[in-house]
């Protein structure tokens, strides 16, 4: 490449972080400013004063709702990674009637939209009663058929001769696939696992519906408190409420985003 | 790989019939968890989606049956043709602009240059901004007061709109702000498809000294049509599920001009306690991602193998 190209080439590409990273970088910026100055509509903060971040945490409980959205994230990033692999595992190393039957149903699981269901999913959480709990937030997302492709891909490259080696030493099914196979896919449980917090960490609409109480609440639906009561006073702090929230995923996107690309076309192509 | 030297040495044939009697029952065991869960939490709810639809029913349960009465009702009624309306002009307004804008942004950044990296993570980082976070930063923006927008209009000398409470506009708005959250998705699953191209064919391309343009038409896009095709057909679906953005920025109004199919359905299963129409609302959103899978699946057979 030329060098002119090349320093064409680096101006495209800051224009283009310019334009793309603007409203964060604006976010993050209003998070410091006090109410005069967001209503001056400044682009800079005079100071990096953190009276915002500190008001946030009094005008809405947002360390319950931080609390509720890490330990909900956790809760079904590890049951999706046991379901899926669990059952990637039957797909790639068992062989039994019914299983091309059981294979299209995970896939038909695809077309139907989730929103399409949320009516009839709402009323079995609450006759369950599991509203307002950890257990409605979190068990109906479980099984992903997503998740189940994406490992079944990295199962099948595992050499078969391990798997027979292992039925001939007389090594049962679970065991083999508790300490052989899971070991040896980590890259891919990783890659799953930060798609699957990411998702869960910025659910809205399931959140919205089956809790209603603030020590059920996660932090997406306390932006939306927080926006509604604030909008009129203070910008400032709703803003730092939104720099909270988005930093532990932008930084599991940071450390993750070169897995999460192999991973995730992976799993969408081959 | 260590495992599999340990577990060589042991040859016993007589295991392998009594083994495969169970193999049929253990099979099912390790698949068992997901097949509960999607018949819970997927088959029926769907089910019984498509059952309520044929009654007049609330939230506690079906009261009447109404047979096709709920889709003659929506199908009549304005509000669900200005939310069909506002669907497709959504999705038409979304979709293209992402796909177009992130495919620019991985074609940009394939190129090995030194910090290539900080560019990529910059350009998938609103992959992890949530909707709702995004959403209340864009409703800043939008602000007519104090926004960034209201600004450049006033500097630019133009006259300030009220983005989000005009119903000319309000889609409009919604729609950019949407675009903007999506592109860091299709980005990242569009530079992961132009790295898995042969790097061979630009090399001989390269020798044969044709134009980048030439490049683009003749080896990078055919090459990548199998990820572009994944990623518009799942775009589509993603558009036509949109909520969250619709909940904060602006409710569904100014006039219904953003009642999107899904908030509808939220709207009217509870906000107006009227699950048949809901139902209604919700089947047809089934058969719009149906087609699209379907569609996805037929077409991109050739490309898409899951066997």
């Amino acid at each position: 490449m030329t060098s002119t190209k090349r320093i064409s080439l680096y101006a495209v590409l800051i224009i283009c972080t310019a334009i793309m990273m603007f409203p964060i970088f604006y976010a993050v910026s209003i998070s410091f400013m006090d109410g005069k100055e967001v209503l001056d509509g400044q682009l800079l903060p005079s100071g990096f004063s953190l009276t915002n971040y500190v008001e946030v945490f009094e005008k809405v409980p947002l360390l319950t709702y931080l609390i509720n959205s890490f330990a909900t994230s956790a809760i079904v990033m590890i049951g999706q990674l046991l379901v899926s692999s669990l059952a990637a595992f039957a797909f790639v190393f068992m062989k039994f009637k019914g299983r091309d039957f059981v294979f299209f149903l995970f896939i038909s699981t695809m077309m139907i939209p989730w929103e399409a269901t949320m009516v009839p999913n709402f009323m079995t959480i609450q006759s369950l009663g599991w509203t307002n709990n950890y257990v409605g937030l979190t068990i109906p997302f479980f099984a992903l058929a997503f998740g189940t492709f994406l490992l079944r891909q990295h199962f099948k490259t595992i050499p078969k001769e391990l798997y027979e080696a292992s039925q001939v030493a007389g090594i049962s099914r679970f065991r083999f696939f508790w300490t052989v196979i899971l070991p040896i896919s980590r890259s891919s449980l990783v890659t799953l696992g930060i798609y699957s917090f990411l998702t869960n960490w910025n659910m809205y609409l399931w959140p919205l519906l089956v809790t209603n109480t603030e020590s059920a609440r996660t932090v997406q639906i306390g932006l939306k408190q927080l926006q509604t009561q604030e909008i009129a006073s203070d910008w400032g702090v709703v803003m730092a409420g939104v720099v909270i929230v988005i930093l532990p995923t932008l930084i599991l996107l940071f450390a993750g985003q070169k897995k999460l690309q192999k991973g995730l076309t992976q799993g969408a192509l081959k | 790989m260590n495992a599999a030297r340990e577990l060589q040495p042991v040859q016993t044939e007589e295991q392998q019939p009594r083994k495969s009697r169970f193999a049929f029952l253990e099979g099912w065991l390790y698949l068992l968890p997901s097949i509960i869960l999607f018949s819970v939490f997927v088959f029926y709810p769907m089910f019984r989606t498509i059952y309520l639809s044929f009654f007049l029913a609330d939230q506690i349960g079906p009261f009447e049956f109404a047979g096709l009465e709920n889709y003659h009702y929506i199908l009549r009624s304005d509000s669900f043709q200005s939310s069909i309306k506002a669907t497709v002009l959504f999705v038409l307004f979304t979709v293209p602009a992402t796909i177009i804008l992130a495919l620019f942004l991985a074609l940009l950044t394939s190129e090995k240059i030194m910090g290539i990296g900080i560019f990529r993570t910059f350009f998938s980082s609103t992959m992890g901004m949530s909707v709702a976070a995004s959403s209340v930063i864009w409703m800043f923006m939008y602000n007519p007061s104090i926004g960034v927008f209201s600004k450049i209009a006033e500097w630019l000398g133009l006259p300030v709109i009220q983005w989000l409470q005009n119903p000319d506009y309000a889609l409009l708005a919604v729609s950019l702000s949407t675009i903007w959250m999506s592109t860091g998705f299709a980005y990242l699953i569009l530079l992961g498809g132009l790295q898995n191209i042969d790097p061979h064919l630009y090399e001989n391309a390269r020798v044969a000294g044709v134009s980048y343009f030439y490049q683009l038409r003749r080896i990078t896009l055919p090459m990548l049509s199998p990820t572009l095709f994944f990623i518009i057909t799942v775009s589509f679906i993603n558009a036509f599920q949109t909520f969250g953005q619709i909940d904060i920025l602006t409710k569904g109004g100014p006039v219904e001009s953003t009642n999107v199919i899904v908030y509808s359905i939220y709207k009217d299963a509870f906000i107006n306690n009227d699950v048949g129409s809901a139902s209604a609302q919700a089947v047809i959103l089934f058969f719009c991602v149906l087609v699209l899978t379907v569609l996805q699946f037929k077409l991109g057979e050739k490309k898409v193998h899951y066997r």
